[in-house]
């Protein structure tokens, strides 16, 4: 049987992500892929259910702000430095979206519960806090090895079940022709490659060779197995950072932020950076 | 600054103040957009003759881990964490926690931005630092109106970690979790205790009689002296806008 093209432009890559697809995306300047995002406004994409890796930032603010998501599971949705999300928090506030209210490590468990295949994944802490209060989804058994173990009987212990997105969408440094991911350090990439049912990446360079036959590149590669589809887009985290390549655009953080502060503004921001000729003409 | 007065900045006294409560430990972790904290943690690893290492996340120079993001945790998980600073929207007087909101969860009124790991490192590592500049009834409240993280765990539930302390810009209260209570420990040089609780939202214990509340301690100057050098200078790193508001080292 033929392969699937593995090299994509942005637009065919984020076409392959349906309306009501969930897809888990890495926290603010681990590897945003805010090109991807921006495709994914102009296509009109609706429904995404959303998930923080384990956090999320500006790529769900716009989202989220463009009538994109239906919902989000997250540990937090921040901007850092520049501020609160003002589209996340008008919509919190509001009513208008789904939250599922996370801890950072139970993102990180569930994913690896799913990246072996297992239902669930045990996590400690978390008991006694409205987040598993309000977490339907949850449950709470008691230790079964508690005894031979020579903890307390009892030990509560929290379940949660594995999470498996739809579609891990990650931006990173390099990638080969086969499609195989460079992500270096950002490991947490890996994992949600590996939980995924699919996972799409842009790059900011096709790199010549095979990434998998440097044992120096290797360990911080995504293979190819897990790899769907890769975009060629450079500076594809802009504004925020590539570790290691270029740091966030303050300048117009601080602008999207001021702007973004009201609907009408947002929309403003909307066609001029996302839907203008002058960002389609250069990604 | 006034005549009489320590030639000293607040900020330095709290980075001072919350250095001297990390003297066991031998790894603090500081989370992002924490410059106090981490020039805290900072202070202590220069004190410590080596004993301390600092990890900062968000900071790549200080940074320990290389197995993706949940390697902060399952690290505070076996115990390899003994010391974290944490935040609050709202903390109350168990020391609960609040980083989702206010009101009526899930009709909340105001979102903050979530929980980060507090659900989970409150519980896992054994000296957590509360800090918050902000000492208002706004913040510090009788009630949290979400529990992102517990004080304390009642007998049974596994929790080796918790709240040791609360520093903020008036005083400091340690926390007793066997009581599930703060106790005021020492008030800023230039604050009372009446301003204290004025401006606190939750009961506290304080001394009998309410007389004899000791001032926080100010930095010595040899302490003063690494903040203004060596910490100042690494910190510019993470935090150039905070390190350039530090005071310089006599040259």
């Amino acid at each position: 049987m033929a392969r699937r093209e593995i090299l994509l432009t942005v637009e065919e890559l984020v076409a392959r992500i349906p309306d009501g697809a969930s897809v888990i995306s890495a926290a603010d300047n681990n590897g945003v892929p805010m090109a991807a995002a921006r495709a994914l406004v102009r296509r009109g994409v609706r429904d995404l259910r959303l998930i923080g890796g384990p956090t999320a930032g500006l790529m769900a603010d716009l989202l989220i702000g463009a009538g994109c998501a239906d919902s989000i599971e997250t540990a937090a949705v921040t901007l850092g430095e520049f501020g609160l999300a003002p589209r996340f928090r008008a919509a919190a506030e509001s009513g208008a979206l789904k939250i599922k209210d996370s801890t950072c490590p139970a993102i990180h468990a569930a994913l690896q519960a799913a990246e072996k295949g297992n239902p669930f994944a045990p996590l400690r802490g978390l008991i006694g806090s409205d987040i598993l209060r309000y977490r339907d989804d949850w449950k709470v058994i008691d230790n079964p090895f508690a005894e031979q173990d020579g903890a307390a009987a009892g030990d509560p212990i929290v379940l949660l079940p594995a999470i498996v997105p739809d579609f891990a969408l990650f931006h990173a440094p390099y990638g080969d022709a086969r499609g195989n991911v460079w992500i270096g350090v950002r490991r947490e990439l890996m994992t949600m490659a590996h939980a995924a049912h699919a996972t799409l990446v842009t790059v900011e360079e096709i790199f010549d060779g095979d990434l998998m036959a440097d044992p120096a590149m290797a360990p911080g590669t995504v293979p190819d197995l897990y790899v769907d589809g890769v975009a060629l887009a450079p500076n594809g985290s802009w504004p925020l950072g590539l570790i290691g390549r270029y740091p966030v655009d303050a300048t117009h953080l601080r602008d999207y932020v001021a702007a973004a502060a009201t609907e009408p503004g947002f929309r403003a921001y909307l066609d001029r950076h996302v839907f203008g000729a002058a960002t389609a003409a250069a990604e | 600054m006034a005549p009489g007065t320590p030639d000293f900045q607040p900020r330095e006294l709290l980075i001072a103040a919350m250095a001297r409560r990390l003297t066991e430990a031998r790894h603090v972790v500081v989370g992002a957009l924490s410059p106090i904290p981490a020039a805290a943690a900072l202070l202590a690893e220069r004190l410590s003759g080596g004993r301390l290492r600092v990890t900062m996340l968000g900071s790549p120079k200080n940074f320990r881990f290389s197995d993706g993001g949940r390697e902060l945790f399952d690290a505070a998980g076996r115990g390899r964490i003994d010391a974290f600073f944490l935040s609050g929207g709202q903390i109350d007087g168990a020391a609960n926690v609040n980083l989702v909101g206010t009101g009526n969860y899930p009709d909340i009124d105001t979102r903050f931005p979530g929980s980060f790991g507090s659900a989970y490192l409150y519980y896992m590592v054994p000296n957590v630092i509360l800090f918050r500049e902000e000492h208002t009834r706004r913040v510090l409240v009788p009630k949290v109106d979400f529990i992102s993280a517990p004080g304390t765990s009642p007998p049974g539930v596994y929790r080796p970690g918790g709240p040791q302390v609360l520093v903020t810009s008036l005083a400091i209260l340690s926390f007793n979790g066997d009581l599930g209570r703060f106790r005021l420990e020492s008030v800023h040089p230039g604050h009372d205790l009446a301003e204290v609780r004025a401006n606190t939202g939750f009961e506290f214990d304080s001394a009998p009689g309410d007389g004899d509340c000791p001032a926080t301690p100010a930095p010595d100057p040899d302490v003063l002296a690494a903040i203004r050098g060596p910490v100042r200078e690494i910190l510019a790193d993470t935090y150039p806008e905070f390190a350039a508001r530090l005071p310089e080292a006599a040259p």
